[in-house]
């Protein structure tokens, strides 16, 4: 057994390795290092407190932490690289689910613990404020009748947040119920929405934002049904308050996200990330743990800063993504001139066999035809021929942040020539042949030109600066986000129908 | 419509405007080819090559005229050929319109529309039609060659059992299309070559040529300009003149070989090699001169004619050298000269449409409906080109260092806000809050600050890792469960079981999708 200061000194350890952890992912080597930071942390904050003080039913403990661990590496193992965006989302929504449970034990117990106080205060005829534990020579009554010495016993086999419970004063346990209340409000918000976020991801629900009638109303009369119940609360309701603001919560986290479009999910995606972080920091401050305050905290604030990331890479207002729809256009948009030209496999596979220098643009539609493989194939045999070539990631491509970094890394295209935005922006107008695969809204030059365009002011890649654009595309019908490409009608643009895969895998053994 | 090149009639001149193979690409454009018979003889096509690509052959160059509706030619034509022309027709040729206003007056009076060669725009799209620069090119080689004729010695140095012959030393004067064609052979048949423009901004086209650049030592703000003139070099101040006549001065007794090439568009060619300079150079000495016909760069250069000096050097001021390849020089000609008529026929119908908002044909339509069009209005390409190619506005010191400080200050003004804010909430926190309260806000607050201040730091292409571990630690909430699990109460326990649990397949399933999504990061 661990005493409360050995336990303490590990959570310090293990919030420091958490730190490094984050902090070593700044670049992808020492990030290899620094996964295994994070391990360590974990494994040791987790023995730490199941030896630490006050911690009973070992034999469930491993039951269920081999039981969840075993699932965890099955997932792990199983999961394809296309399927992250709904892992994330999945693992977000058990954070949400676990805050929940852990709020509401905590009031739980919290009645429990009260209830042995009041009994203890009664038999010593003392005021519960006078209340002293443990008791002892200097303070506090000494019991001696039977039923004192009962409850003195069961007072003593409570666990160690229960402990605490007890020697909590009227203005700590009002502190305390602020804090379950946030941690079951913000817990049930994270599951219910991360479960839509990945029906969204997983294409099991539609993308497309739907929303109840009444709309944003129905949040803000949920949000205060809630608050007015906490109010309730606060004042001695009973658990059934807590149980009613996980319902509703769980009712806003649905309809909020079920209103955000598919192509947004990147931003929502890392606010569900950050809302977990902030669920464990309140449930930290329930249980009076630093160690959950900390780690609560630094996800919270990573998820917060992707977040905004992703909120300044579209040009979007967060509240505006959150409250779903676009902001809607200023004006007529601009016509569309042109048409759109097609091209086979042997005219593109000419343009690279010419080209010197080629940028590639993935998005969300080489995940969805599962073409990095393909990409990768085609990389390799220019790169072979002596061919400058590399990749343009926009920061949304794909739907999670860096989504598009870890399909090329998993299909074996070295780092170093994956550019980001800004980085390769300039160089497009010495750019032979640029090719999109699967992006559109990411490369669509109506945000610079079309002022009354939905998507104006977006920072987009700027492909049609280059000699040639081939655009790899299923049909001609419009993006996620449903509006006009004229990059599609420009004169250098050429349209590569079909399946990205399928084109890629025709083009492939043309490429000499 | 109907597409026929007459036989050259100038003296001398080999080339012919229609190829065979010119022949069968304008028949895909839905026109009839014709030529006058012999047409071809000179540059090797004969009559039976035109039949056998379907092109028919006239007996006279009158019967010719009358049966085209467009007339393809190299030459400027002559005045009788000029009257040939009626209102209908449409002659495509050299014309150099700056020097043949009669020869304009003659085809505006006859109301035949003339599209000058010569006159196509150079920007990139017409560059497939620019003929000026197919010849130049063609112009460049046969200057090297001809040189090497008249030299006595080897190009390339050798070292051989009888003995070692040094390298040829070769000058080229412009590094304009010739100049570049002239570099780009001589090099490659072993001379040491030199080269020298007034634009330094080609010093890199000539390196890449494989020749050495002759540079000047002169303030960068007094060289010309060569973006501004389309691409020609301008005309430069005396002081730069007199430089570079010392340079040469100074080069000329160690070159065998100079060519020059330097002209500028509708003037006499600047005087660049004096007589001195070839008193100074060595007997069996060559100067090419390609700009013979607008008066040579070298001033003893008589145009048409080789001359060989007293001290043995020889001038040679052909101005015919592309059609002393006359074979290499109609394949190019009659090329620029269907891509033109493939502008002129965009529905690759056999109709032709002379659209004038064209910039390329606009500019290169001299006369049209009985109306003189030169010179044309500056092309809209390029004024669109100008326009985006505006330089972005360079701060002087104290702009930049006023913004800097302006920067500075907003950014100071709202940290300092934001602290003062921060501080309030904080207090305000502080006065209601116990003790307790305040030792873990602390610890959150420090803990949100050292998050803000790491994830900055997180490299984008890794943002998916970040997700995926934060999500791992996240599952750090097991803590709390842990916590619980040992309560007497049963729903207590059952519900941390379950937070346990998939706070488990959190910690887990986070940590191995991370490392598997790390360890798939590669250097190339």
């Amino acid at each position: 057994m661990f005493s409360v200061g050995l336990t303490s000194a590990a959570y310090i350890a293990a919030s420091i390795l958490f730190i490094l952890s984050l902090g070593g992912l700044s670049n992808q080597e020492s990030a290899k290092r620094a996964i295994w930071y994070g391990i360590a942390g974990m494994a040791l904050a987790v023995v730490a407190t199941v030896f630490g003080p006050g911690v009973h039913n070992i034999l469930l403990i491993l039951v269920a932490v081999a039981a969840g661990g075993f699932a965890g590496y099955y997932v792990a193992g199983r999961v394809q690289m296309t399927e992250m965006p709904q892992l994330v989302a999945a693992l977000h929504s058990f954070v949400g689910l676990a805050a929940v449970f852990i709020g509401l034990n905590a009031d739980l117990m919290l009645g429990y613990v009260l209830d042995l106080k009041a009994q203890l205060m009664l038999m010593a005829n003392m005021a519960p404020e006078a209340f002293v534990w443990p008791p002892g020579p200097l303070g506090g009554a000494v019991f001696t009748t039977p039923e004192a010495l009962a409850l003195m016993e069961r007072a003593d086999e409570l666990t160690g947040f229960g402990k605490k419970l007890l020697v909590k004063d009227a203005v700590e346990i009002a502190i305390l119920k602020v804090e379950v209340f946030l941690g079951i409000f913000i817990g049930a918000v994270t599951f219910t929405g991360s479960v839509v976020a990945f029906g969204k991801l997983a294409g099991r629900l539609d993308g497309k934002p739907t929303q109840l009638p009444g709309g944003h109303m129905l949040n803000a009369g949920a949000l205060a049904a809630a608050l007015i119940l906490g109010l309730l609360y606060f004042n001695g309701a009973g658990i059934w308050t807590m149980v009613l603001v996980t319902l509703i919560a769980g009712f806003i986290g649905w309809h909020l996200i079920m209103g955000i479009g598919g192509a947004d999910m990147p931003v929502v995606v890392s606010m569900l990330n950050s809302y977990s972080g902030w669920a464990a920091a309140a449930i930290g401050f329930t249980l009076g743990n630093d160690l959950l305050i900390v780690t609560g905290a630094l996800v919270g604030s990573s998820g917060a800063i992707l977040s905004y990331i992703m909120c300044k890479a579209m040009n979007r207002k967060f509240v505006n993504v959150i409250l779903g729809g676009f902001g809607g256009a200023s004006g007529p948009q601009m016509a569309v001139e042109g048409e759109q030209v097609a091209i086979d496999a042997d005219g593109v596979a000419n343009l690279l066999n010419e080209a010197d220098s080629v940028v590639i643009v993935p998005g969300y539609g080489m995940a969805v035809a599962q073409a990095q493989q393909s990409v990768s194939e085609l990389v390799r045999k220019l790169r072979a021929k002596g061919k400058k070539v590399r990749f343009a990631i926009h920061p949304v491509a794909g739907r999670l942040p860096g989504h598009m970094n870890v399909l090329l890394a998993e299909a074996k295209v070295p780092y170093d020539i994956v550019l980001e935005m800004d980085e390769i922006n300039d160089d497009f107008p010495d750019t032979d042949v640029a090719i999109v695969i699967g992006s559109n809204d990411i490369v669509n030059p109506a945000a610079q030109d079309d002022p009354n365009s939905p998507i104006a002011g977006m920072p987009v890649l700027e492909v049609w600066k280059a000699k040639n654009v081939i655009v790899s595309k299923r049909g001609q019908g419009t993006g996620y986000s449903g509006i006009e490409n004229p990059l599609f009608f420009k004169e250098n643009t050429r349209m590569f129908y079909g399946d990205a895969k399928a084109s890629l895998d025709t083009l492939l053994p043309k490429i000499d | 419509m109907k597409i026929g090149a007459p036989k050259e009639v100038h003296e001398g001149e080999a080339r012919v405007a229609i190829t065979p193979e010119s022949a069968g690409h304008l028949q895909k454009l839905g026109h009839e080819v014709f030529v006058e018979t012999g047409a071809g003889a000179a540059a090797g096509f004969s009559d039976d090559a035109y039949r056998a690509a379907g092109v028919e052959v006239m007996k006279t160059a009158p019967a010719l005229f009358k049966m085209v509706d467009v007339v393809a030619k190299v030459r400027p034509p002559t005045e009788t050929e000029a009257r040939r022309l009626t209102r209908d027709q449409t002659l495509i040729s050299f014309f150099y319109p700056s020097s043949n206003e009669k020869l304009m007056e003659t085809v505006k009076a006859r109301g035949a529309t003339a599209i000058a060669m010569d006159m196509v725009p150079r920007i990139s799209r017409a560059q497939k039609m620019d003929a000026l620069s197919s010849m130049a090119n063609i112009a460049g080689y046969r200057a090297v060659i001809e040189a090497g004729n008249n030299f006595g010695r080897f190009f390339t140095g050798q070292v051989t059992a009888a003995g070692k012959v040094p390298p040829a030393k070769v000058l080229v004067i412009g590094a304009g299309v010739a100049g570049l064609a002239a570099i780009g052979t001589s090099t490659s048949l072993g001379a040491i070559t030199y080269a020298f423009d007034v634009r330094p901004e080609v010093a890199e086209q000539i390196e890449s040529m494989g020749a050495e650049f002759v540079f000047l030592e002169f303030d960068a703000s007094e060289l010309p300009d060569g973006a501004a003139t389309g691409g020609y070099a301008p005309p430069s101040s005396p002081e730069f003149q007199a430089k570079q006549l010392a340079k040469f001065r100074e080069m000329a007794p160690d070159i065998d070989i100079v060519i020059c090439t330097a002209l500028i568009p509708n003037r006499p060619a600047p005087v660049l090699w004096t007589e001195d300079m070839v008193k100074a150079m060595k007997p069996g000495s060559v100067i090419i001169d390609l700009a013979a016909e607008r008066g040579g760069n070298c001033e003893l250069t008589v145009p048409d004619e080789r001359i060989v000096t007293d001290n043995g050097v020889t001038i040679i001021g052909y101005t015919d050298f592309p059609s002393r390849m006359a074979a290499q020089s109609s394949t190019l000609y009659g090329n620029n000269i269907r891509h033109m008529l493939a502008d002129l026929t965009p529905g690759k119908d056999g109709t032709i449409v002379h659209d004038m908002d064209d910039d390329v044909i606009r500019g290169a339509t001299v006369t049209r409906e009985g109306e003189i069009t030169w010179p044309p209005p500056p092309p809209k390409v390029a004024a669109i080109a100008v326009q985006t190619r505006e330089k972005p506005k360079v701060p002087t010191a104290e702009e930049k260092r006023a913004s800097e400080i302006a920067a500075f200050k907003t950014q100071t003004r709202s940290q300092v806000t934001m602290l003062a804010v921060g501080a309030a909430l904080l207090l305000l926190v502080g006065i209601w809050a116990p003790a307790s309260f305040m030792q873990h806000f602390i610890v959150f607050a420090l803990a949100c600050f050292v998050g803000f201040q790491v994830i900055w730091g997180v490299s984008h292409a890794l943002h998916t890792p970040l997700m995926a571990v934060t999500n791992a630690i996240s599952g750090i909430i097991i803590v709390g469960a842990l916590l619980q699990i040992g309560s007497g109460n049963w729903l207590v326990v059952i519900l941390s079981f379950v937070a346990v649990l998939i706070s488990s397949i959190n910690i887990v399933g986070g940590f191995l999708v991370t490392r598997r999504m790390l360890a798939m990061f590669q250097k190339s």
